[in-house]
């Protein structure tokens, strides 16, 4: 890539130099476009490296804005709420609040138990569902897209920033139900759903695959909305629509009848995390669940594709 | 009824360096429902012309940019900008103004600048500092760099939006009415900056209703009327494709009008005190002569060549209200 070429020049537009200056800078420019491609390793580094760029843009942004930080404030206060509700219970009747009482790292379980069917997903869905039609309904897009992103790689780079927020949203959630249980509560081995018993090491070697499963179930949800996000120009809309589906899934998922639907919801793998919980861990289980996932990245991953390379940007 | 007054044939196979900076054959956009915004559009835009797109309210303008820029996929017909085979090709030498200014309210001028140019794949972020603070000056809008974007005024806003379209070297900026919103000064600013970056060789493609503005710095000018291009050409051409009327002060109105018919002129407009008629190749003294000769009391004689606005009202109709 002539990189350093013509930008290096910087704003000589600006500072109105001469008429064949912009014409020398088109030269090895207007090569580089075809000769210069992705094909040629010089151009495929300078293409990823742009790429990190602009991917770094984007998580910059989705960390700093004020409402993501209080949607990943409400993430790390739900387990410490949890933590402290069963402290104050006591040992209490119910058998799972007696072992989180009795030991501090079920907690992170019972956190992921709690806030998987809603909590978890709403964070998500408002980042995603934010990420196309937000930018549209700003018009922001427009100039995006003229910058030149491209629409793919824009696309792409969008949906990696979903990731990388399922993952902090998931990796939140068990660093601060962790925090919250070494402080609240007796630490020791962890007794398993399957009632055999591992050490404290293992135990949070279960629980680092419990926050993965739980985010790659994330990162299938971000995908639903990230092409619900494409077919509209207000955010609201598009995070409302994500939620709403969250909701009716578990919904027909709690139908008896329905029970042949069941495998094709996202929502009823998303419980799968458990099988890190046996002895030994439930591969074919939470495998399962993780093709599930990848089935729904590809399918709405294509949708968002097929829908925002086609699209007029009318806003 | 287009009047292509500068027609460059073979336009589309140009070379990218000398060839136009904008060629449309047939560009037509029809948006679901029905509605044609733009309707068979053949615009050659040579390089380094400062180029006016004129036309009233809802006349396919900033759809014609949308298309250009690769934002709005045409119904048929084709364009290329800078002779690139797609526009995303060419976009990185290209700085765009599409309908208004649009930028992230929770970050600063700077930031959102920092943003936009993190977004060209082929923009060096190791200057990103330098040029980004360079644009804001050349925009006026140092002082308010740190400054959230939504507390900018609607001036100041507009302002930041031409500093994003600079901030790299550009062959060509579109600028959709770069002036909406700015004062007296910035208007000011606006011209002067984009007779400086045509100076440095780039094309300026520029639409706006501002005719007084655009007679003051555009070479070449495009009006279009319900998505159709009626005129095209440089601004001499285009003056001189409508004709120059002669105005009569005189109390004998009625007698002068006759006069006037008799010496073979047409369009003419009697008024109270006055008579005007479309001059044509006729020549003014000879017109008072014959007015002197008929024993009218001539008072006053003005040749009027009609200003942009005339041009341009006569080429889109008096109408007010927006065609849809
Ligand atoms: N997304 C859309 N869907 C349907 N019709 C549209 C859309 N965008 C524009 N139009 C129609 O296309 C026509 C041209 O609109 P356009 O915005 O290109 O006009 P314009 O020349 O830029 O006007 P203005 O001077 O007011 O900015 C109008 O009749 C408008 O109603
Ligand atoms: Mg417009």
């Amino acid at each position: 890539m002539s990189k350093v070429g013509p930008l290096g020049e910087g704003l000589s537009v600006s500072a109105g130099v001469q008429a064949d200056s912009s014409a020398v800078s088109a030269g090895p420019r207007a090569r580089s476009l075809s000769g210069d491609g992705p094909e040629s390793p010089r151009g495929a580094l300078a293409g990823v490296r742009a790429g990190v760029r602009l991917l770094r843009s984007e998580i910059g942004l989705t960390f700093r804005r004020p409402r993501n930080l209080a949607l990943l404030g409400v993430l790390a206060v739900v387990p410490l709420v949890i933590g402290v509700a069963i402290r104050a219970a006591g040992d209490g009747a119910d058998s799972f609040v007696g072992q989180v009482a009795g030991n501090g790292l079920v907690l992170t379980f019972a956190a992921f138990f709690v806030m998987l069917p809603l909590v978890l997903p709403l964070a998500v869905g408002v980042v995603a569902g934010d990420s196309i039609a937000g930018e549209a309904g700003l018009g922001t897009l427009r100039y995006l897209l003229t910058a030149p992103a491209g629409r793919t790689r824009l696309l792409a780079l969008k949906y990696a920033n979903v990731v990388v927020f399922a993952v902090a949203a998931c990796a939140l959630v068990a660093v601060s139900a962790l925090v919250t249980g070494l402080v609240l509560f007796p630490v020791g081995p962890v007794t398993l759903l399957s009632g055999s018993t591992i050490p404290l090491a293992e135990g949070l070697l279960r629980i680092g695959l419990v926050a993965l499963y739980a985010a790659a179930g994330m990162a299938a949800l971000g995908a639903l909305a990230l092409a619900i996000s494409t077919l509209t120009e207000t955010s609201i809309g598009a995070i409302a629509t994500t939620l709403v589906l969250v909701v009716v899934a578990q919904v027909l998922q709690a139908i008896p009848q329905l029970a042949v639907i069941e495998p094709y919801l996202l929502t009823s793998w998303w419980a799968g995390f458990d099988g890190a919980l046996r002895d030994p861990v439930a591969t074919d289980q939470m495998g399962q669940g993780l093709l599930v996932f990848a089935a729904y990245i590809v399918v709405c991953g294509s949708i968002a594709w097929a829908r925002f390379t086609s699209r007029d940007i009318t806003a | 009824m287009t009047t292509t007054i500068d027609a460059a044939g073979d336009a589309m196979t140009a070379s990218p360096a000398g060839g136009p900076a904008i060629v449309t054959r047939g560009l037509t956009k029809r948006f679901r429902g029905g509605q044609i915004a733009v309707d068979h559009l053949d615009l050659t835009v040579p390089r380094g012309a400062v180029f006016g797109f004129l036309g009233p309210n809802g006349s396919g303008k900033t759809t014609t940019i949308r298309m250009l820029l690769g934002l709005v996929t045409p119904t048929s017909g084709s364009s290329s900008i800078l002779g690139a085979a797609s526009p995303v090709q060419a976009l990185t030498r290209v700085g765009a103004l599409v309908e208004g200014p649009a930028f992230y309210p929770y970050l600063s001028g700077a930031a959102n600048l920092r943003r936009f140019d993190a977004a060209d794949p082929s923009a060096d972020p190791r200057t990103v500092g330098r040029r980004v603070a360079e644009a804001l000056d050349r925009v006026g809008l140092a002082a308010a760099a740190k400054k959230r974007y939504r507390a900018y005024s609607l001036g100041m806003r507009q302002r930041l939006a031409i500093a994003a379209t600079l901030l790299g070297p550009r062959e060509l900026l579109v600028l959709d009415e770069p002036t909406n919103g700015l004062d007296p000064q910035g208007t000011r600013e606006v011209r002067n900056l984009i007779k400086d970056v045509a100076a440095g060789g780039t094309t300026v493609f520029v639409s706006s209703h501002l005719l007084a503005e655009v007679e003051q710095m555009c070479t070449h000018i495009g009006v279009m009327s319900t998505g159709r291009l009626v005129a095209e050409g440089t601004l001499t051409e285009l003056r001189s494709a409508s004709v120059p009327r002669i105005r009569v002060e005189t109390p004998d109105s009625s007698l002068a009008a006759a006069a006037l018919t008799a010496f073979g002129l047409t369009n003419i407009i009697p008024a109270p005190g006055e008579v005007s008629a479309e001059l044509g190749d006729a020549l003014p003294e000879r017109v008072t002569a014959a007015l002197v000769r008929e024993g009218i009391a001539v008072r006053g004689l003005q040749v009027v060549h009609p200003t942009l606005e005339d041009v341009f009202v006569h080429l889109t109709g008096e109408g007010f209200d927006v065609e849809a």
